[in-house]
């Protein structure tokens, strides 16, 4: 039975993040520290598991791996060393490539934060916002928030930027294809 | 005489919304003789989302910088917790995958391999300015606060590039309060995430680790928590109750910044400023723990 498994996903999960999912035994150490995983639909742990069979589907269109934060604290307590944060990071680029994300707000403020960057080569909070108020259709979504931040001088409208913008621009073309071992 | 001279690189949110953490380290470090210089022409490190959706560009982004800092040979330091952690990944992993460092050479067209050392603030206050000094500074203890510190995550984790003294129970920022005289609480949350990389995006989410966190530092006895990451006081203090159009603080405790306690402690100018600048007031605090007058 188990040699009709497609090793696919997971050979390609190692060759985009060097991790080895194969190594992962089920001790669940990774979901039971996991402070995201009130909200997720797939346990990190069930993502090891589902990876070894390769389920391809389930994953890349879970939402688990867009709201892991990345806080690390599974990859820090794998007894087997898998780097589970990078799984999820591998899945998730996996997931844009499949056109199969979940969770499109998430995804539509990773864009935000990285257009913001492209444009003037570091982040204004005031220009991220209001990129992804527009972008996510949500533009009435901290209201009095701003205001209060607004009185508390915390929005700076006048955004500092990157001088060579060109070099931050050759970046994002250079690595639009952006992978690496 | 270890060498205190630094490139310095300030991080997006220390212009921004922290420029209270930016302000203090800056004074901080003149007041201890911490020399900085900062990085030119630097750029953000692309921080949560450039590593979440596109590996080579999270590396890339920090690569520029660390380019920029080989040219320039002194080590870098870092305040911001996000850009420590981006700028030390990039630069461990360029240094370890010469094909990964060839990559970002061709995307920054210059040399990325920096092979100084890249220092978060603290670790430069603990470990070379030494607490010892640190206490001989105190011109006014701080004996009167209770404070719970707050590492979140990317100070610790993952622990091979970071410098911190435990990866589950790190002593290095209640060792340095400790030192300013603060009533260090001891609680079990000092490293759990807030949720910073979903703030905007899935804040019902936030909202459940930001307070619970604030409920667990009140459990503990704290009066305020003291963090040393932008991203993480930005959440703490504006993420408790999410919603359009009002604004509410279930939870009072102030979150202040290590570098403006010392700072205060220290007797240096600009405190008040800052502290005011904060979304949750930590005057009435300060009043009542008799370290400020106003």
């Amino acid at each position: 039975m188990i040699s009709n498994v497609s090793r696919q996903l997971e050979t390609a999960l190692e060759e985009r993040t060097g991790q080895k999912v194969r190594h992962c035994y089920q001790c669940k150490k990774c979901s039971a520290g996991c402070p995201v995983a009130f909200a997720m639909d797939v346990l990190p742990h069930e993502v090891m598991k589902l990876v070894q069979y390769g389920q391809s589907e389930r994953l890349l269109g879970c939402s688990t791996v867009w709201l892991c934060a990345s806080c690390e604290t599974c990859s820090t307590r794998c007894p087997n060393d898998i780097d589970i944060a990078g799984v999820m990071d591998g899945l998730r680029v996996m997931s844009l490539e499949a056109g199969s994300a979940s969770e499109r707000r998430i995804g539509v403020f990773h864009r935000s934060f990285l257009n913001g960057i492209k444009l003037l080569g570091r982040t204004n909070e005031t220009v991220l916002i209001g990129q992804y108020k527009a972008l996510s259709g949500r533009p009435f979504d901290d209201l009095g928030l701003g205001l209060v931040m607004f009185l508390k001088g915390k929005i700076k409208l006048v955004p500092r930027f990157v001088r060579n913008r060109r070099a931050v621009r050759k970046i994002f073309e250079e690595t639009s294809r952006g992978r690496s071992a | 005489m270890t060498d205190l001279s630094f490139t310095y690189y300030p991080g997006c949110s220390q212009s921004g919304s922290a420029s209270e953490y930016g302000d203090s380290t800056e004074v901080v470090c003149a007041a201890l003789g911490i020399e900085l210089a900062e990085l030119p022409d630097w750029n953000c490190c692309g921080a949560s989302s450039a590593h979440m959706t596109n590996d080579l560009l999270s590396v890339a982004l920090p690569g520029r910088d660390l380019a920029a800092a080989r040219r320039i040979g002194r080590d870098v330091l870092v305040v911001c917790a996000a850009c420590y952690s981006r700028m030390r990944i990039a630069q461990s992993r360029m240094l370890e995958d010469e094909k990964l460092a060839r990559r970002v050479e061709r995307a920054v067209g210059e040399n990325p391999r920096f092979e100084g050392r890249v220092r978060h603030l603290l670790d430069v206050l603990v470990n070379d300015i030494g607490l010892p000094s640190i206490r001989e500074r105190v011109a006014l203890s701080l004996e009167g606060l209770k404070a719970v510190p707050y590492y979140g995550c990317l100070l610790v984790r993952p622990p091979e590039v970071c410098f911190c003294d435990s990866v589950e129970n790190p002593t290095d920022l209640d060792r340095f309060l400790e030192a300013l005289g603060v009533q260090v609480r001891p609680w079990s949350f000092k490293t759990d995430c807030c949720g910073g990389s979903l703030s905007l995006s899935r804040p019902d989410v936030t909202e459940k680790l930001v307070n619970k966190i604030f409920t667990r530092a009140e459990e503990a006895g704290a009066e305020c928590i003291v963090a040393a990451c932008p991203m993480c006081v930005a959440n703490l203090e504006m993420r408790q109750k999410p919603s359009t159009f009002a604004f509410e603080l279930p939870h009072r405790l102030p979150v202040l910044y290590f570098t403006e306690l010392l700072a205060l402690a220290m007797g240096l100018p600009g405190v008040d400023e800052w502290l005011k600048s904060h979304i949750i007031d930590p005057l009435p605090l300060m009043r009542r723990a008799n370290l400020i007058r106003a």
